[in-house]
């Protein structure tokens, strides 16, 4: 497979590689893909009362492509607030690292597992809110 | 050690020098058309085709007159098996095939059913084998051929063709055999196996591309068949064009040193090698899985997945060396090795197999240097994999609810 010189620096350099506690409550985690499918994203965004991306952190199971559309949306949310994190589309993605045609699915879901971070987030903060006080 | 390292020997293999030798003459001097029956250059083109169906003949067990030249395997399996069929076909229109073939085979019987035959496709045992009782019970009144291949080009496994060739003998079916990826690495006797016809290649066994030969009996059974190709009633009218004598040289040349190699040593040392991998690989690395019968396996031959670590993202980690996956995203189509998974092999493990290949030219050190590099890349890919995290938390992959795409 041609890939871009910088699909190949991601891969070769993934940015963010590591996990962050999923137990913590500033800690929303999404996990999309299949093993079956040959693709599996974690994706750890640690996000502050402000709304604002403090770190994030990727595993990837799959190919190149999967691994550097994971580590470019580290680094893409990272220090950003959650609204733009949400607005992040996997063509960003696919534009930036130039992915071949077969390989938009990659782009589209690394673009799932932020939309899974962030949901996993929310649920968290919901249910810390619904719970009763101390 | 000269880089990348080449272990990928069921793709192609490089040309044998001495191979190379044997065939310059022939390209340059010796240019006459083997079918010129009036000239000198006529005559030593001739010769030196003769030659080399002796020799191919040889390797198998034939007679040299049941050798038709073909321009490689692909065409062989096609004209074997379209030209059988067309032939045969008012005896009966039923085929009989394995899942785990190569595609020039499937393909084939395919083309076949657009002319009204019926393709009976049998499933591996787990080992990767067919079995000749399974060949037993797919035979129908209607059966005129059944297709199997002598060891399969992904995971090198050795099906029992001598007792497959007897029940199809037994039964009066014809019998073909793509051969491609046991020459010289298999001994091969066409008449103790009861084969009928049989393909065969030149760039599997360090000869030259676009060269191969079908073996078709003529003895008894003799097997008819009818060509694809038509025209100046070259190879006794079963496939006419002008012979490409310096190839067919090359073919002859490797086939003559194929045959030297199942008894100087050479299949043992290839083995010694393929085996070293191995060992080395699984003492480095856990959650390893060979794929395939262990025991009836090429020497050459090593498929295993390294689960948690996707086949294609391995490849690009290990540049230096050649070798190949049956990960879906080394292919267009986006699925997993067609054969890893007819033999049942899970899809997760298909999308982390990788395929090597050892070959007459490969070394020790090469050996000792990809296992040092695939060791590194696996360990950091599963560092990188979620799957290898949740394995190691304890986590069954199976129980959780993964979301297909």
């Amino acid at each position: 497979m041609a890939y871009s010189d910088k699909l190949i620096e991601h891969y070769e350099n993934p940015r963010n590689m590591g996990s962050l506690d999923k137990n913590a409550e500033d800690v929303g985690t999404g996990l999309v893909g299949a093993p079956a499918c040959g693709d599996v994203m974690k994706l750890q965004l640690k996000i502050n009362d402000d709304g604002i991306i403090e770190d994030a952190k990727f595993k990837t199971f799959g190919c190149g492509s999967a691994i550097a559309s994971s580590s470019l949306v580290t680094e893409m949310v990272k220090g950003k607030s959650i609204d733009f994190a949400e607005g992040i589309k996997n063509t960003m993605i696919a534009e930036e690292l130039a992915l071949p045609p077969v390989k938009i699915h990659c782009s589209v879901l690394a673009e799932d597992a932020i939309k899974a971070a962030i949901a996993d987030y929310r649920k968290k903060q919901a249910d810390r809110a619904a719970a009763p006080s101390e | 050690m000269k880089l990348p390292i080449y272990l990928d020997t069921h793709a192609t293999t490089p040309l044998d020098p001495r191979v190379l030798d044997e065939m310059l003459p022939y390209l340059t001097q010796h240019f006459g058309n083997a079918a010129s029956r009036n000239h000198s250059f006529g005559w030593t083109a001739n010769e030196a085709v003769e030659r080399a169906r002796e020799q191919v003949a040889a390797l198998i067990g034939a007679d040299p007159k049941e050798i038709i030249f073909t321009s490689g395997a692909t065409e062989s399996d096609n004209l074997g098996i379209i030209g059988a069929a067309r032939f045969n076909a008012k005896k009966g229109k039923h085929i009989i095939t394995s899942k785990l073939e190569h595609k020039a085979v499937l393909d084939s019987c395919h083309a076949l059913e657009s002319e009204g035959f019926e393709i009976t496709f049998l499933d591996s045992d787990p080992d990767g084998l067919v079995k000749p009782e399974q060949v037993e019970a797919a035979i129908r009144p209607d059966t005129v051929l059944c297709a199997i291949m002598m060891a399969n080009n992904e995971i090198g496994t050795i099906n029992p063709i001598a007792e497959i060739g007897a029940v199809c003998r037994r039964h009066n079916v014809i019998f073909h055999v793509d051969a491609v990826q046991a020459l010289g690495r298999v001994a091969i006797d066409v008449a103790a196996m009861n084969v009928d016809l049989m393909a065969i290649s030149a760039h599997k066994m360090y000869g030259p591309k676009g060269i191969g030969a079908l073996y078709v009996r003529r003895g008894r059974p003799r097997i008819r068949i009818e060509p694809l190709i038509h025209g100046g009633g070259h190879e006794r009218g079963l496939r006419s064009g002008t012979l490409p004598v310096h190839q067919i040289v090359g073919l002859g040349a490797a086939a003559k040193y194929a045959l030297e190699a199942l008894t100087n040593g050479e299949n043992d040392r290839i083995k010694a090698l393929r085996d070293r991998l191995w060992e080395g690989l699984s003492k480095n690395l856990d959650h390893l899985y060979i794929n395939g019968s262990w025991e009836h396996r090429l020497p050459n031959n090593l498929n295993c997945s390294f689960a948690y670590v996707e086949g294609e993202a391995l490849m690009m980690g290990i540049k230096a060396i050649a070798c190949s996956s049956g990960s879906a995203c080394t292919s267009a189509s986006l699925e997993p090795s067609y054969v890893l998974r007819a033999l049942g092999v899970d899809v997760e493990l298909a999308h982390t197999s990788m395929r090597f290949g050892v070959g007459r030219f490969n070394t020790e050190e090469e050996i000792d240097f990809a296992i040092e590099l695939i060791t590194e890349k696996v360990r950091w890919l599963r560092q990188m994999s979620p799957l290898y995290e949740l394995v190691q938390e304890g986590v069954d992959l199976k129980s959780i609810q993964w979301a297909a795409h």
